[in-house]
């Protein structure tokens, strides 16, 4: 066989045919992502045989696999460090800075403040302002890993991020417990 | 009849010969089977010009089996072995249905399970039924419907379920499907299928909610529609409240009115049948009479006005506001987001329900196509696509999963795998270990729900993972593979990494059927018609075998340039075999041969794949490439 021109051996970002760098074109990846789905999407094989229905479904799952990790602003950035060679150690690394680990505590209090009161307004509040430092903390990582190729600080705003993403799971289910 | 189908000579039907296939909405109250005629989707009515059949069935003590209308008219008189709302069952518990005592079936334990776990049955005249036994005689009955006024065995079908059903309902649903004898194309979410029929009839672009309340299920899904994608951004409902919850309210309101109590199955469904009739009154009407006779003579006589009926169900309209909101917030979309609300379900025609989703939304909602029929409507439209009948138009249909997949961890938690709301088909893999020197067997048990205790969420299946080398203890890498593929259905593996070894995994569903019991459903079933049975497995490979052919000869048209010429002989080979058993009798070595060819084209499915793939990137179009 023809080895094929194109293969899912390639990394995410040469799937969809962007450059590999933190700051990406949304549009062009949401719109390639529709485009490789209308190709590889188990619903286009459905009258084909297994082995094709087979492939299909792997493919398919590889795409939407790709495709939230690049739409992620922090998954992006962990994955194309992970190309990089350089390793995250959001499980083991735990030193982080005084400040920062100051600040998530009193976050954390008043996210948890907020659901004991049921205070959705306070909530808004919270969840406007992790909105607002999460895109900072976005941008800086875009300029250490595109412009800087500083890779060690990218890592730790990579494990910050983490931090941040776990607040906003937290103001989530503060949201639904109030709900309930 | 199928004698009438003549082609004319010259103007072969091949390779775009019309499949039959059919969309199914298998609901709580009613179901329904459409299909696409002419490029336009239609209902399939029966003989007397009916489109919805009641999903009732009554079985009787020499062992026959009434379905619909009939078995409906006999829901009081023999309340005990006339089964409505089967759906409410499916894929649950003995544990999972409340007010078991209100209720006038007999219920039994699954078999071999532990009491109160596994997928309850029914006792009946005719023996212990399953409630996918249950389902699959209401999916005969619209198959056979369909088959007569399509004039051919189908190719398949697709079956709606409710886009919040969890992996045991849906896996239900599914097997009924297959007891029925159909080919399930797709399981597809009603709200999805309602968002086709919706979009595609209005060209609708933008954000859309699907407000979906049944019989028995509650859906709200909000999807992206652009460009011929539909996209479903959020799901969120309760597969435990519909238009029944309704009915037992007002139910409750005559027990009350008149001092009655513990009625026999009889009167209970008598005065159920009265409340239903009494809701369905006052969507047009102030108020309501309701008279109705007991079996000790006792006669009731109420009037209910529209304004009790709204006070007495105002928590189960507000009930529903509660996974709007949740779906909103998932899609981290505001109301101002969304360009229409489309209501589906006949229970969207209370009036308290529409005013409700309007407040809202702050718009009216979208009523303009019949909310019973939309869903079976989009349903066909979805199965004539995944037939392969292509039309002009071609559309892209992304779905989710509703709820999380998870494993039990240490102390009875419940740690996610697989979110909600991620798109499908999706996978993730999660590596284990040992904890024992020299141990060879591991149990994973898979839950369902938001939950943060394994026991607040649902249990979908124990895997006993066997067969792993003997390794000290945490040298063993054992990776599990959960895939849910585009029917939402979960399916797990393992590996072990360091040694290569695949574990084997045997899976005991906490509520679904183990495949020895859908076997012995299927014997059961079919053993008045063996001889039958195999003329149509014959027929069956028969056609498969030359749909496949006639798909690698296409293939081999178009992409024939993909293989070298040993791959190509390898493949025409193996085609030449599959046709010489076409003329024997012998449908396995047909299976056989088919296999065979099947195994020697993946290769060449894959550089196919690529190649489209390749493609697309350099700006081709699509529709140019000819993948089917």
């Amino acid at each position: 066989m023809h080895p094929a021109s194109f293969n899912f051996q390639q990394n995410h970002f040469q799937l969809f045919g962007l450059a590999q760098s933190c700051q990406i074109d949304t549009a062009q990846l949401e719109q390639q992502y529709h485009a490789l789905q209308a190709l590889v999407h188990p619903d286009k094989s459905t009258h084909l045989p297994d082995a094709e229905q087979r492939v299909a479904m792997q493919r398919a799952t590889l795409v939407n696999e790709a495709y939230q990790t690049l739409r992620s602003p922090l998954r992006r950035a962990r994955y194309l460090l992970s190309l990089y060679g350089v390793d995250t150690q959001e499980e083991t690394n735990t030193v982080m800075p005084l400040d920062f680990l100051m600040e998530q505590m009193e976050w954390r209090e008043a996210v948890s403040e907020a659901r004991q009161a049921r205070d959705e307004a306070a909530l808004a509040q919270l969840e406007a302002r992790l909105q607002r430092e999460t895109r900072e903390l976005e941008a800086q990582l875009a300029v250490k890993i595109d412009a800087k190729k500083d890779y060690a600080a990218a890592a730790g705003l990579v494990r910050k991020l983490r931090f941040m993403e776990k607040l906003a799971e937290e103001i989530h289910a503060a949201y639904d417990a109030i709900d309930t | 009849m199928a004698l009438l189908q003549i082609s004319e000579p010259g103007l072969s039907t091949l390779p775009h010969q019309h499949r039959l296939a059919v969309g199914i909405d298998l609901g709580t109250t009613n179901s329904l089977v459409a299909t696409v005629r002419n490029g336009i989707s239609v209902v399939l009515n029966d003989e007397n010009g009916r489109a919805m059949l009641p999903s009732v069935v009554r079985y009787l003590a020499d062992g026959g089996v009434v379905v619909g209308e009939a078995a409906q008219a006999m829901q009081s008189e023999d309340a005990a072995n006339t089964i409505v709302s089967v759906k409410r069952f499916m894929g649950r518990g003995l544990k999972d249905v409340g007010e078991i005592s209100r209720s006038p079936y007999r219920f039994a334990d699954a078999p071999g399970s532990e009491q109160g776990s596994g997928m309850l049955q029914l006792r009946t005249v005719a023996g212990v039924k399953s409630p996918v036994e249950v389902s699959a005689e209401i999916l005969k009955v619209l198959r056979s419907r369909a088959e007569a006024a399509l004039g051919g065995e189908l190719v398949g079908a697709v079956i709606t379920v409710p886009a919040y059903f969890d992996d045991a309902q849906r896996q239900a649903t599914k097997d009924a499907a297959r007891l029925a004898g159909l080919n399930v194309l797709r399981l597809l979410n009603e709200p999805t299928a309602a968002a086709i029929a919706y979009g595609l009839d209005n060209a609708a672009e933008g954000i859309y909610a699907v407000y979906d309340l049944g019989g028995g299920t509650f859906d709200i899904s909000i999807l992206r529609l652009s460009r011929g994608v539909f996209e479903v951004l959020a799901a969120n409902g309760d597969s435990a409240l519909g238009g029944d919850d309704f009915d037992q309210r007002i139910h409750c309101w005559l027990l009350e009115r008149n001092r009655l109590s513990a009625l026999g199955p009889q009167d209970t469904r008598r005065l159920l049948t009265h409340a239903r009739a009494a809701k369905e009154q006052l969507t047009e009407h102030a108020e309501a009479h309701i008279t109705a006779v007991l079996s000790n003579g006792e006669v009731i006589d109420n009037v209910l006005t529209r304004d009790e009926f709204q006070a007495m169900s105002q928590n189960l309209v507000e009930h529903t506001l509660q996974p709007l909101r949740r779906a909103l917030r998932d899609a981290k979309l505001g109301v101002a987001d969304i360009k229409g609300v489309v209501m589906v379900g006949g229970a969207t025609r209370m009036p308290q329900v529409q005013h409700a989703v309007e407040e809202f939304f702050g718009q009216t909602p979208l009523t303009n196509l019949d909310p019973d029929k939309v869903v079976a409507l989009g349903a066909a439209i979805q199965a004539n696509l995944l037939a392969g009948n292509r039309g002009g138009d071609d559309w892209l249909l992304l779905d989710v999963i509703p709820l999380s997949l998870g494993i039990e961890t240490m102390g009875g938690l419940a740690e996610k795998i697989i979110p909600r709301n991620s798109t499908i088909p999706t996978a993730r893999a999660q590596e284990f270990t040992t904890y024992k020197d020299g141990q060879t067997a591991m149990s994973i048990h898979v839950v369902q729900g938001e939950r943060e205790l394994v026991n607040d969420c649902r249990s979908l299946a124990k895997f006993e993972l066997r067969g792993i080398p003997p390794m000290v203890a945490g040298a063993a890498r054992i990776r599990v593979t959960f895939q849910v593929d585009a029917d939402g259905l979960l399916n797990v593996s393992a590996r072990e990494m360091s040694s290569g070894i695949e574990a084997a995994v045997a899976v005991k569903p906490s509520y679904g059927l183990a495949d020895a019991e859908i076997t012995r459903m299927l014997q059961e079933s079919t053993q008045h018609a063996q001889n039958d049975m195999q003329a149509r497995a014959m027929r069956e490979q028969q056609t498969e075998a030359e749909q496949l052919l006639e798909a690698v000869q296409h293939a081999l048209e178009l992409d024939g340039d993909l293989l070298n010429q040993a791959e190509r002989t390898q493949i025409e080979t193996q085609m030449g075999m599959l046709r010489n058993t076409l003329q024997q009798a012998d449908h396995l070595a047909i299976k056989r041969a088919a296999t065979a060819l099947n195994d020697a084209t993946v290769g060449f499915a894959q550089a196919r794949m690529n190649k489209g793939v390749a493609l697309v990137l350099t700006g081709k179009n699509i529709a140019e490439l000819g993948v089917k």
